[in-house]
C-alpha cells in the first residue's frame, strides 16, 4: 500500500519478484511460496537453471499446466496444476520434508506478516482470525539454507510489517538473511538490519519513516539492482 | 487359500468404524490422493464424535484448492458438515482464503470442534514413526514457537529441538492408483503425499483405488507401499 509520506511510487510485485530473483544461483534447489514469492520462477536470470522442489511431493517441476489441461495428480504446494517435465520426481509427504528438514534446499522464499530486526519471521497466524495454517512453514524457514522473505513493507493498515520484535506468533527465529519489500532490500544478520538498496525516489530517512525496526545504512547502498 | 484383501463395496469398507475413533485421511488437499468414496461411505455410515487427522480438514470447497473447475469438492468438509468430527489434527485447517471459511472454521468458531495445528513436516514425520515404531525424536522445527509450548527439548549441535511423538489411529483411508489382492499398492504423481505414511501408521488401513488387479499384475520393481500395511481395497471401477 502506498503512505502519504511516500516520497515516490512503490515499485510492483512483479519487480520484488525480479529482484529476488537475482538472488538465485544456477543450479540452486528453490521451494517457493505462496503468493508473491511463486511470481519469482518468472523472472529467473538467463543462464542459470534451478531444481524446483514443491512439498506437494514433486522435485524438478515445471511451469503451471494450460487451462483446462490439469491432471489431479500433479500439484504444487498451492493447489495448482503443473505440466509434465522431463526429469520431475514424486514422493511422499515424508520424503518431501525430509528432504527440507535435511538442508537439502538451497533457497526458499516466503511471504511473511511480520520480519523482526534479527529476522525471525512470524508468517502462519493472523490473531484477528483466531486459527491459522501453518501448513510447511515452519520447516521450510527453519530447514532450508537461505531464507528471503518476499512482502510489501506496510500492511493494508499501514504497520510496519519489519518490526524490532514480532508481535504475531513466530514461525521460525533468527531464519531470515535478506527482506525484499516493494521500497527496500536488507541483509539481516544476529546483529540486525542492513539496508542495502531502496527503490528509485526513495532515501534511507524515507525508508525509516514507514520501517518500526531500527537498521544500518550499507556505505555502499544502492538502487534496487535488477539486471 | 490365497491373499485376497479385496472388498467390493465402500459401505462394507468402513462398517466397522465404530464413534470416537481416531482417523488419517490421506492427500494432500486436492482432488488428487483424496478417498472421495471412502468419506462418502462414512458420511452415510454415520461414526461420530472422530478425530481426524490429515494435511488439511478440508479446503477445497472455498477455493478449488487442487480440483478442476467446475467439479464440485468432496473432502472432509463433508464429515463436518455432517457433525461427526470432534477433533482435527492438521497443518492447513483453514482456507487459504480469510473471508471465505471452509466448514471446518465455521464449527471451529462455534466451538464445536477441537484444533491441534502441526507443522506439515513434523505431521508427516510423526506418522511415519508412528508407523515404524518410534515413540518419540527431535526436530528444530517450532523450537522457540507457540507449536512447541510445553513440549520437551534439548539442544544438538548450538540447535533447540523440540520432542515429537510418534503418531497411529485406528484407521487410515487412504487413495492409491492401482492394488493387487495381497495389498501392494501403486500411487500417481504427488498423490503420494500424506498416504503413504499413513498407510503405515494405522491398525486397519483401507486403500480406496482405481482398479484392483490380480495379484503378480503389479511389478514388484514398481510397488510403492508394500501390502503389509494394507488391510483392505476397494475399488472406484467395481462399485459405482
Amino acid at each position: 500500500m502506498s503512505m502519504p509520506q511516500d516520497p515516490a511510487p512503490r515499485l510492483e510485485r512483479d519487480i520484488l519478484a525480479m529482484r529476488v530473483a537475482r538472488e538465485f544461483n544456477d543450479g540452486d534447489v528453490v521451494n517457493l511460496g505462496i503468493g508473491i514469492p511463486t511470481l519469482c520462477s518468472d523472472f529467473v536470470p538467463p543462464g542459470v537453471q534451478l531444481l524446483y522442489h514443491s512439498e506437494s511431493g514433486v522435485l524438478n517441476c515445471g511451469p503451471l499446466a494450460a487451462d483446462g489441461q490439469g491432471n489431479v495428480d500433479l500439484i504444487n504446494a498451492g493447489g495448482q496444476f503443473l505440466e509434465p517435465v522431463p526429469g520431475m520426481s514424486f514422493f511422499d509427504s515424508a520424503e518431501a520434508f525430509a528432504m527440507i528438514r535435511g538442508g537439502h534446499i538451497d533457497v526458499t522464499v516466503l511471504g511473511s506478516l511480520q520480519v523482526s530486526a534479527t529476522g525471525d519471521m512470524a508468517n502462519w497466524f493472523l490473531p484477528s482470525r483466531g486459527v491459522g495454517n501453518v501448513g510447511g512453514a515452519m520447516d521450510l524457514a527453519g530447514g532450508a539454507k537461505k531464507v528471503i522473505a518476499a512482502m510489501e513493507h506496510n500492511d493494508r493498515t499501514g504497520a510496519s510489517k519489519i518490526v524490532q520484535e514480532c508481535s504475531y506468533p513466530l514461525t521460525s527465529q533468527g531464519c531470515v538473511s535478506l527482506i525484499v519489500t516493494d521500497i527496500a532490500v536488507f541483509n539481516v544478520d544476529e546483529n540486525g538490519l542492513e539496508l542495502i538498496e531502496v527503490a528509485p525516489g526513495w532515501a534511507p530517512e524515507n525508508i525509516s519513516a514507514v520501517t518500526d525496526a531500527q537498521f544500518e545504512v550499507a556505505h555502499d547502498i544502492k538502487e534496487f539492482e535488477l539486471l | 487359500m490365497p491373499i485376497d484383501k479385496s472388498v467390493s463395496t465402500f459401505e462394507e469398507a468402513v462398517s466397522d468404524i465404530p464413534d470416537g475413533a481416531s482417523i488419517m485421511i490421506g492427500g494432500f488437499g486436492g482432488a488428487g490422493g483424496m478417498p472421495h468414496r471412502l468419506m462418502l461411505a462414512l458420511v452415510a455410515q454415520g461414526a461420530r464424535e472422530l478425530t481426524i487427522i490429515g494435511n488439511t480438514a478440508g479446503i477445497a470447497a472455498p477455493t478449488g484448492f487442487g480440483w478442476p473447475e467446475g467439479e464440485t469438492p468432496i473432502d472432509h468438509a463433508i464429515l463436518i458438515e455432517n457433525g461427526q468430527v470432534a477433533k482435527v489434527i492438521a497443518s492447513f485447517p483453514v482456507s487459504g482464503s480469510v473471508s471465505r471459511q471452509n466448514a471446518f472454521e465455521q464449527a471451529f468458531n462455534r466451538g464445536e470442534i477441537e484444533l491441534e495445528v502441526v507443522p506439515q513436516g513434523t505431521l508427516a514425520e510423526r506418522i511415519r514413526a508412528g508407523g515404524a515404531g518410534i515413540p518419540a525424536f527431535y526436530t528444530p522445527t517450532a523450537a522457540g514457537t507457540d507449536l512447541a509450548k510445553g513440549q520437551e527439548s534439548r539442544v544438538f549441535d548450538g540447535r533447540e529441538s523440540v520432542l515429537e511423538l510418534g503418531m497411529r489411529a485406528d484407521f487410515a483411508l487412504i487413495r492409491a492408483h492401482k492394488a493387487d489382492r495381497v495389498g501392494n499398492l501403486i500411487y500417481s504423481g504427488t498423490s503420494r503425499s500424506f498416504n503413504m505414511p499413513m498407510a503405515t501408521a494405522a491398525d486397519v488401513t483401507i486403500a480406496e483405488v482405481d482398479e484392483i488387479v490380480e495379484t503378480g499384475d503389479i511389478d514388484p520393481e514398481r510397488v510403492n507401499t508394500p501390502g503389509i500395511y494394507v488391510n483392505r481395497v476397494v475399488a472406484r471401477a467395481t462399485d459405482r
